[in-house]
């Protein structure tokens, strides 16, 4: 009885919404002669994933090589966007004088595509890997320092009563209070930073070139593999969406 | 020693966008060691304010605070605070909670072993031994204020500042705690400064009930001498008739010579 009402309710409705995408996709294919069907692409991708880690030379690599190759710059872009970004934003956060210098700075380049900075990447480093870690650095040190300075300025004020009777050090308030209090609002940060910088690589790569998701979808638009095109959608949506799973999952633990 | 704290013409203005608000103006105060006072008033009255002032936590505008004849620059230690709503880390376990505190009064005396003790001591205090590794999300509102209660007594302070305490604790807890808080301030010899607006409340803790007018510009209206004897018992004093002399004493300065201006 219970794993009926489990299976009604939670397995049932996303069953049917995705068999309705595979029908509608069918018949979209079935009127057109570009595009691929779902058994078509299913096809493909079996024997793409059978061997995802071979390597043909620089330009033809496995599926996995170039996943692998993405998340890595995406982990150091991101990496170095935190490291800069999260104490960044505690300073920001905790020192008004420094809030009102910055925050003109921030509200003006946040909006800007992160790709506009690859151009300034390409020349800096005359380099297409760096300048594809640079936008996604870019692109992540935003949220970084915002979520993380508004941590800081939410801090509760009774939280700071009792730094202030019990005298606390600088260091003690910032581990024992500004840490754990501004931990919710970073984690949040890094969510929406690893889900812009997933965005952005494949349209970086496109531009770039080498290994990765995105090279390999420009790369297969030329080889007219438009099945491989499609396998590649499913794929940057899935590690996007495991990504997201594992950051709330890490965001769950920290919420008092 | 008669004037332990010692509060001398104080008065508490803030600017506010109408300009100049008066809150406290002529405050005279001394405070014997050993002392339990309670501020009373309605709201607005500004005792909180006068607790905040005694805590450091503000600064008067004018007039002179002074703590064992050392003038009140800034919070410290020595003058606790139990907070209203027991303002405890709700990432810290409540030994860690009251940890902190004895580390940072303690810490540079004493190793790890006597500060643990001393955090055991303080939670044993308050019959809480049993929850020691709770976080204070997994514990009762009673409870998390029995925390805050120990936390301020393991810094051993001069003065042990509590703002409406009990306040948000519904009446039979309430009870218990002061019950407890009597017991433990007749154990410790604490001085305390509390601030309320339960008349029994007032009644039953004080060595002496210290009556505000009402804001702006609030002063301190009367003095009660409360001299019941200790230890003291509310089923017996119930019935008692200075009990009863003392209680409708607080209520005729609250309700008939200054009532609440919204309820006049």
């Amino acid at each position: 009885m219970k794993f009926r009402r489990y299976f009604g309710e939670q397995i049932f409705p996303p069953l049917i919404g995705i068999g309705l995408f595979l029908i509608v996709w069918m018949i979209l294919a079935q009127g057109s002669e570009a595009l691929p069907g779902p058994l078509k692409t299913w096809d493909s991708a079996v024997a793409l994933f059978s061997d995802p880690f071979y390597q043909h030379g620089p330009n033809d690599q496995g599926i996995g090589w170039n996943i692998l190759n993405s998340l890595g710059r995406v982990g150091v872009g991101f990496g170095l966007a935190a490291l800069i970004g999260i104490p960044l934003g505690f300073i920001v956060g905790r020192v008004e004088f420094i809030d009102k210098m910055t925050s003109p700075i921030i509200s003006m380049l946040r909006p800007v595509s992160p790709l506009a900075w690859l151009p300034i990447g390409l020349l800096v480093f005359k380099a297409a890997n760096p300048a594809a870690i640079w936008v996604i650095f870019i692109s992540s040190i935003w949220p970084m320092i915002i979520n993380t300075a508004m941590g800081v300025r939410q801090l509760p004020q009774d939280y700071m009563n009792v730094a202030r009777v019990l005298n606390l050090s600088e260091w003690k308030i910032f581990t024992k209070i500004l840490f754990p209090a501004a931990m919710p609002y970073m984690l949040t940060g890094i969510r929406l930073a690893v889900g812009t910088a997933w965005l952005v690589i494949v349209a970086a790569e496109m531009l770039t070139g080498g290994v990765g998701i995105g090279f390999w979808v420009w790369d297969e638009w030329n080889n007219l593999n438009v099945e491989h095109i499609i396998i590649a959608i499913f794929v940057v949506g899935i590690v996007g969406l495991l990504l997201e799973m594992l950051l709330v999952r890490l965001a769950k633990r920290f919420s008092y | 020693m008669k004037n332990y704290v010692h509060i001398e013409n104080v008065q508490m203005s803030f600017s506010t966008r109408k300009g100049e608000f008066v809150a406290l103006k002529d405050i005279d105060l001394d405070i014997a060691r050993g002392e339990f006072i309670t501020l009373i008033g309605h709201s607005g009255c500004g005792k909180s304010t006068l607790m905040n002032l005694v805590a450091g936590l503000l600064k008067p505008s004018d007039g002179i605070l002074l703590c064992a004849d050392r003038e009140i620059a800034g919070p410290g230690p020595e003058r606790a605070v139990v907070f209203q709503n027991h303002s405890l880390l709700p990432w810290l376990s409540c030994f860690e909670n009251v940890y902190l505190a004895v580390e940072r009064v303690f810490g540079a005396n004493e190793d790890k072993a006597q500060l643990t003790i001393r955090t055991h001591n303080a939670l044993e205090l308050v019959h809480l031994t049993h929850a020691e590794q709770k976080l204070p999300n997994e514990i009762s509102g009673g409870m998390k204020q029995r925390v805050g209660i120990a936390r301020a007594l393991a810094m051993q302070p001069k003065v042990l500042l509590m703002d409406e305490p009990f306040g948000a604790l519904d009446a039979l807890t309430r009870a218990q705690l002061q019950d407890e808080l009597m017991k433990i301030v007749a154990k410790t010899n604490s001085t305390v400064i509390m601030v309320t607006h339960d008349v029994d409340e007032a009644v039953l803790l004080s060595d002496r009930i210290v009556m505000m007018t009402n804001g702006p510009a609030a002063t301190i209206g009367e003095i009660l001498a409360v001299k019941l004897a200790r230890p003291r018992n509310r089923l017996e004093l119930a019935g008692d008739v200075e009990y009863m002399r003392l209680r409708s004493e607080v209520l005729r300065f609250l309700y008939e010579r200054h009532a609440h201006p919204a309820a006049a």
